[in-house]
């Protein structure tokens, strides 16, 4: 599947696309600030406050946020159906800002299938290729190659409307795909009315579309899991701004923003108001000992401090062994192949995530806190 | 069940078979009635007048849907989605329906007269026609005037009906088509046309209907004349059954009528909702 081999035919296409020979898919976000207001001012509620972001060519990306965080907001501005209030948006250094969806190399999917329903698979397939003057040959090569990746070939002579969701999924994202001009292809939560068992598979033909195609994936969702799997780097976003990207692993390693923290990892991270003395976090009454460095730097800080750590990290003993901080254990709930238990030290409840097998106290307990993994929030923000 | 059954019995089956017993017998008079079998029908069903009949209403409610159904559609495509304009459209669209059917009748007649009605001074000042314009003067003038009147009373109805459809199409398909690159026909003909299916379906149906049994808007506007070339089923019945008083033919052809009218909006229905639909894949 090579794209350079149809570029020599978009020379002749009545309808070329905005650029030709380069086929771009490096994005940038520049100073995109966005509201529903038709004029806003500063008294608007804003759906973006400030986005910043550059997404590179063939990358993998995830925007994962909670619901009306502003998501779809900006993907709507990647594809060009929203036009951002303030900023711009390029695509490979070319402002395209003011250009429609249908002139950016761009291709999205939807969260519920959206077919021509009076069309069959092979129409609806056919439909951008159509709009744009390609010739009907060349159409049904392009449409039968899709077919074939997207395990469509055996649907494509019936009426789109009767499939199962996760055709009609495939449907939409193959007339995505057949444009040989697409450079990107935006994914707003697609996955949403997907079985779950088939949505195992899913996943798996679009990784695959990804590796085959070398087409840059923007994929937006609410569930971490999707993203994280999914996903080279992960965008997280919270009331409009994107307050971190990264990889999984620097996600849940190192979350810049107490929002990172709290959202990422099933449970999310812990967090204990605490102050800085000498080389120790008071925590009500509690003392935790800190690692040097972060003892240092917590001591500089202004603002509200907070503690985080993961409740993976966490290890519990028995009453009467030594070291680690005196807890009261409030519940247990067992998972299976974990154990969530909730403790709590000088009045805050911490929940701890054991592996099975491992044994629980009743009553009370001594829980160990390695320095190694506690994370310091002046006002929400990581202190370095 | 049982009360759901007494009262259709009452208000459908019984007089329902009032009619029937009416249509197998010859009636004199109260109380004189001879038993005739199916001749009424027999008769009725050779009978010339009411052959016209049946061709003038054919052909006043096959222009009336082919008039009616775009032109709503188109209306309702222009109007606003938001805002105060909806609500103003809507109020006036809405105005034409609820006028009494006789005074809509009186309406249209006061509007074409050729002394004191708009329409009716106007197209005669432009001295354009041989005869001078009247709503009865020729049958063309009475079936334009008839037709005018129709479709100003009910396209309203249309146009809410298509409205309310194109409303309920979540906006992700008209952005989907955006990016497919579909012009403004393909997306009217392959998203808005399709799913307005349900509600075009409901407006053919309603307008079919009441259009091959409209009676008082023609009966006030022309009383079936010049002659009889307004003569709509509708009225050639009531004329045979209280002015004639021949209540067993009409009866007969009342469940002619019946027949003819179940059977077009059976075939329209499964014409409408099965359109462009396949079999399950």
């Amino acid at each position: 599947m090579k794209k350079k081999s149809w570029l020599q035919h978009l020379k002749w296409l009545p309808n070329k696309p905005a650029l030709v020979g380069d086929l771009m898919a490096r994005i940038v976000l520049d100073k995109i600030v966005h509201s529903y207001d038709r004029n806003p001012d500063e008294t608007s509620e804003y759906a973006l406050k400030w986005i910043n972001s550059i997404f590179e060519n063939e990358g993998a990306y995830a925007l994962l946020g909670p619901s009306g965080c502003g998501k779809t907001t900006l993907l709507n501005l990647i594809s060009g159906l929203l036009t951002p209030s303030k900023g711009r948006v390029l695509y490979d250094d070319m402002d395209v800002t003011a250009l429609p969806p249908e002139k950016r190399n761009i291709a999205q999917v939807f969260q519920f299938p959206v077919l021509y329903d009076t069309m069959t698979v092979y129409d609806n397939l056919a439909f951008p290729l159509r709009n744009r003057g390609v010739p009907a040959s060349q159409v049904q090569t392009r449409v039968h190659e899709i077919a074939e990746i997207l395990d469509l070939t055996a649907f494509l002579n019936k009426k789109a409307a009767g499939l199962t969701a996760d055709a009609k999924q495939k449907v939409s994202l193959g007339r995505g795909l057949v444009r040989n001009d697409v450079a990107a292809i935006l994914f707003d939560e697609p996955l949403t009315v997907i079985d779950p068992q088939l949505k195992w598979y899913l996943r798996q033909k679009i990784k695959l579309i990804h590796e085959e195609l070398k087409l840059t994936l923007i994929y937006v969702t609410h569930d971490q899991v999707e993203a994280l799997t999914f996903a080279e780097k992960v965008a997280v976003m919270h009331e409009g701004e994107i307050v971190q990207t990264g990889t999984p692993k620097e996600l849940f390693e190192n979350p810049e923003h107490t929002f990172v923290g709290y959202f990422i990892g099933s449970p999310g991270m812990n967090f204990l108001p605490c102050t800085v003395d000498g080389s120790v976090a008071h925590v009500n009454g509690t003392d935790i000992p800190l690692d040097k460095e972060l003892a240092d730097l917590g001591r500089k800080a202004r603002g509200k401090l907070e503690l985080g750590i993961r409740p993976m990290y966490l290890q519990l003993r028995s009453e009467s062994a030594k070291g680690g901080v005196l807890v009261k254990v409030q519940a247990v709930e067992d998972l299976g192949s974990y154990k969530i238990v909730t403790v709590m030290l000088a009045g805050r409840p911490i929940r701890v995530k054991l592996e099975e097998g491992l044994p629980v106290p009743s009553h009370k307990a001594r829980l160990l806190i390695p320095p190694q993994w506690i994370r310091l929030f002046a006002d929400g923000l990581r202190v370095r | 069940m049982l009360p759901a059954f007494i009262i259709v019995a009452f208000s459908a089956i019984i007089p329902l078979m009032t009619v029937v017993n009416y249509s197998i017998q010859d009636i004199f008079g109260p109380g004189q009635a001879v038993y005739v079998g199916t001749e009424w029908f027999e008769v009725m069903l050779g009978n010339h007048r009411l052959h016209d009949a049946l061709f003038r209403q054919f052909v006043f409610s096959g222009l009336v849907l082919l008039i009616e159904i775009p032109f709503g559609i188109l209306i309702a495509l222009a109007m606003p989605k938001q805002g105060w304009g909806v609500s103003a459209c809507l109020v006036t669209l809405a105005l034409p329906l609820v006028i009494p059917w006789n005074v809509i009748g009186t309406i249209w007649i006061i509007f074409t007269r050729p002394d004191i009605g708009l329409f009716g001074v106007g197209i005669n000042s432009l001295d354009l026609l041989e005869v001078p314009f009247d709503h009865t003067a020729k049958p063309i003038y009475a079936w334009i005037t008839l037709l005018a009147m129709e479709i100003w009373h009910w396209t309203p109805l249309v146009v809410l009906l298509a409205y309310a459809g194109l409303r309920a199409i979540p906006e992700a398909y008209y952005q989907a088509a955006k990016i497919d690159g579909a012009s403004s026909w393909a997306t009217f003909l392959y998203i808005q046309l399709p799913k307005m299916r349900g509600v075009l379906t409901i407006a053919v149906l309603l307008r079919w209907m009441d259009s091959f049994l409209i009676y008082a808007e023609p009966f006030a506007l022309t009383g079936g004349g010049p002659g009889n070339t307004t003569t709509f089923l509708s009225i050639y019945l009531v004329k045979l059954a209280t002015m004639q008083f021949d209540l067993g033919p009409a009866a007969a052809f009342s469940l002619i009528y019946f027949v003819i009218i179940l059977l077009f909006s059976f075939i329209f229905y499964q014409a409408l909702l099965n359109v462009g639909r396949g079999e399950k894949a």
